[in-house]
């Protein structure tokens, strides 16, 4: 595969490229979320903060 | 030299420009905040995320490992993957979000700090800047050779010369402007790097036929494998070296164990999760982390395993022959001999930038654990807080100048070791008290001073009297016990990490068992939520007024 015979090279050359791309779509994601996010947390009040 | 002077020359003028214009912007941030530690604590993701890559990857990852692809092969792919998983995703989502909350309620404001503060422990503190202060010169120090070594090769001036100028222009704005203009022109220097190994990338491909083409022009050269590296267990570029050969037992140990994990407990990465302002903004730095990593470390061992392939269609001969056995010089000579001159220049800049980020990061973190965690609160036991910044500038400074000097000592081959070596006592020194300072709850301050004395005592052990690539050149077990290493057979191979990571990790867990946990209070404010648009309530503000107070 990709001109590479051994298979504990060519699925270190996949697992790199997949494991680059997961971050995208994980770090993507997680950009997504950040209106919901911001406002849910701007309505709860500071109560676990308290303690200080 | 492959490149015209007059441009080069131009592009380093644009680019120092650029350089000092950035940091100048981190500088003018850092006066209205407690920014020279921490930058303020407000950085962006993408910011944290290239700052974070570009101080992880240094030249010597790129022209170091690069080279020792063009040796071993692919092989070191897996290491490239441990980096992004291990060294971004765990990182950036299960590591980052604790510790960042957990510096935040202990008002910590370095990672030695960070670390002592939850054990409440000075020792702790202490014990662990001096360990950085002493070990990370030599990991600097690699970094200075390779930056030192690409420019002669490249411009064709003194080494000296050129190890002189790189460290003075670093210096000059890490010293001055803190954190903040550090990961400020790391980012810059990161977006460089990312279009240097892009284009690096497309030309190597496209020259040697194309991704399968090239690959498998260099399958076909297997038989090309010098005889002594076939007999320690290589078995062509684009295949594992044989199980249990000494070959097998580098790659795996040292490299990918070694650099792989050990990037988790790396203290100047560490603190960068302290520069960010809720946990989302970590989980949204891995978008930028994870392919920065690929785009550097993979791209460079890709490529670097590929330059047999241009060599030998050009030369007859294969890389290492190219460069007359040493690793270091694989690299640069590529990138002179196979790309267009222009495109040298830029690159050249990028492995520039490369080197100054990686630098800078370990120049902070070595002053700041040197003034501020040794001298100010292991030393003075936190009685000198007025000179925070004062301290740690003369820490840098100090460090610095200890980095040029081993520099110059150092032997010629040593860049890939000296990485390896200073990530593989971090591992075991910092990541079973720094694992336990997130996660396990049970851990007490006894512990973690028994692991953290057990484990960086054990891996320096192992690396003077086992571990052969280290105490055969030391000679200081021949001197002792007139033999070169203590152990024989299969031991002198196995990497320290091995060995004193479970060592230390035993040492933690059985310590802590057998000691008083610590109180519930103290527990209930180190990991106390945080939100994420709440107003920064330090329980513990003293050394950020430190900070503040000088006007840094």
């Amino acid at each position: 595969m990709l001109g590479i015979d051994d298979p504990q090279i060519w699925l270190a050359y996949v697992f790199c490229v997949l494991s680059a791309l997961g971050c995208m779509v994980y770090g993507a994601l997680n950009w997504k979320g950040e209106d919901e996010e911001q406002t849910v947390k701007s309505n709860t009040p500071k109560a676990t903060v308290q303690d200080q | 030299m492959a490149v015209n002077t007059s441009t080069l020359i131009l592009f380093v003028v644009v680019y120092l420009a650029c350089t000092f214009y950035v940091a100048r912007l981190g500088y003018k941030k850092n006066s209205q905040t407690d920014g020279y530690m921490l930058a303020g604590r407000q950085v962006h993701p993408a910011i944290m995320a290239l700052s974070y890559g570009a101080a992880f990857i240094s030249t010597s990852a790129i022209i170091g490992f690069g080279g020792v692809a063009a040796s071993l092969g692919m092989g070191l792919l897996w290491l490239v993957f441990m980096n992004i998983f291990f060294g971004i995703f765990i990182a950036f989502v299960v590591f980052g979000p604790p510790t960042r909350r957990m510096g935040l309620n202990l008002g910590s404001i370095t990672y030695p700090e960070f670390i002592g503060k939850r054990f409440q422990s000075r020792f702790i503190q202490g014990f662990s800047g001096l360990l950085i202060a002493v070990f990370m010169p030599l990991y600097a120090a690699s970094v200075l050779i390779g930056a030192g070594r690409f420019l002669e090769t490249t411009l064709g001036i003194d080494y000296n010369l050129a190890l002189l100028i790189f460290t003075i222009i670093i210096a000059s704005y890490v010293i001055k402007g803190g954190l903040l203009s550090v990961m400020y022109v790391d980012a810059m220097q990161g977006t460089l790097m990312l279009l240097g190994m892009a284009f690096l990338l497309v030309f190597t491909y496209s020259k040697l036929g194309g991704v399968v083409g090239a690959h498998q022009a260099l399958t076909d050269m297997a038989s090309l494998v010098p005889q002594a590296l076939v007999d320690q267990g290589h078995r062509g570029w684009t295949a594992m070296p044989a199980f249990n050969s000494p070959i097998w037992w580098t790659m795996i140990s040292t490299i990918t164990l070694g650099v792989g994990i050990g990037v988790l407990a790396q203290p100047q990465l560490a603190v960068r999760f302290m520069t960010v302002k809720d946990d989302r903004s970590l989980k949204r730095a891995v978008l930028v982390g994870g392919p920065f990593i690929l785009m550097m470390a993979g791209v460079a061992y890709v490529v670097g395993a590929l330059s047999n392939v241009y060599f030998y269609r050009t030369t007859g001969m294969i890389s290492l022959q190219v460069a007359g056995g040493n690793t270091d010089l694989i690299m640069p000579q590529f990138l002179n001999q196979a790309m267009p001159e222009t495109f040298v220049a830029l690159f050249m800049l990028s492995l520039l930038a490369a080197a100054m980020s990686t630098a800078a990061a370990q120049f902070h973190t070595m002053g700041t654990s040197i003034g501020h965690d040794f001298y100010q609160q292991g030393l003075m036991n936190g009685k000198s807080r007025g000179t925070a910044v004062h301290a740690t500038k003369l820490g840098i400074a100090f460090t610095i100048l200890v980095s040029v000097a081993l520099a110059y000592i150092l032997p010629v081959s040593i860049i890939a070791r000296a990485t390896a070596m200073f990530m593989g006592l971090c591992t075991s020194a910092f990541l079973p008290l720094y694992m336990g300072a997130l996660f396990w709850k049970r851990t007490t301050r006894a512990g973690a001073t028994a692991s953290l004395v057990v484990g960086s005592l054990s891996s320096l052990f192992w690396l003077v009297f086992v571990h052969a690539k280290e105490a055969v050149p030391l000679k200081i077990c021949l001197a002792i016990f007139g033999k070169e290493t203590l152990l024989s057979g299969t031991w002198p191979l196995v990497d320290p990490i091995l060995v004193a990571t479970p060592l230390s990790f035993l040492t933690l867990i059985v310590v802590s068992l057998m000691t008083v946990p610590p109180s519930a209070e103290f527990l209930k404010r180190a990991y106390r939520l945080r939100f994420e648009d709440e107003e920064e309530e330090l329980s513990e503000p003293a050394s950020h007024k430190a900070v503040e107070s000088t006007g840094v």
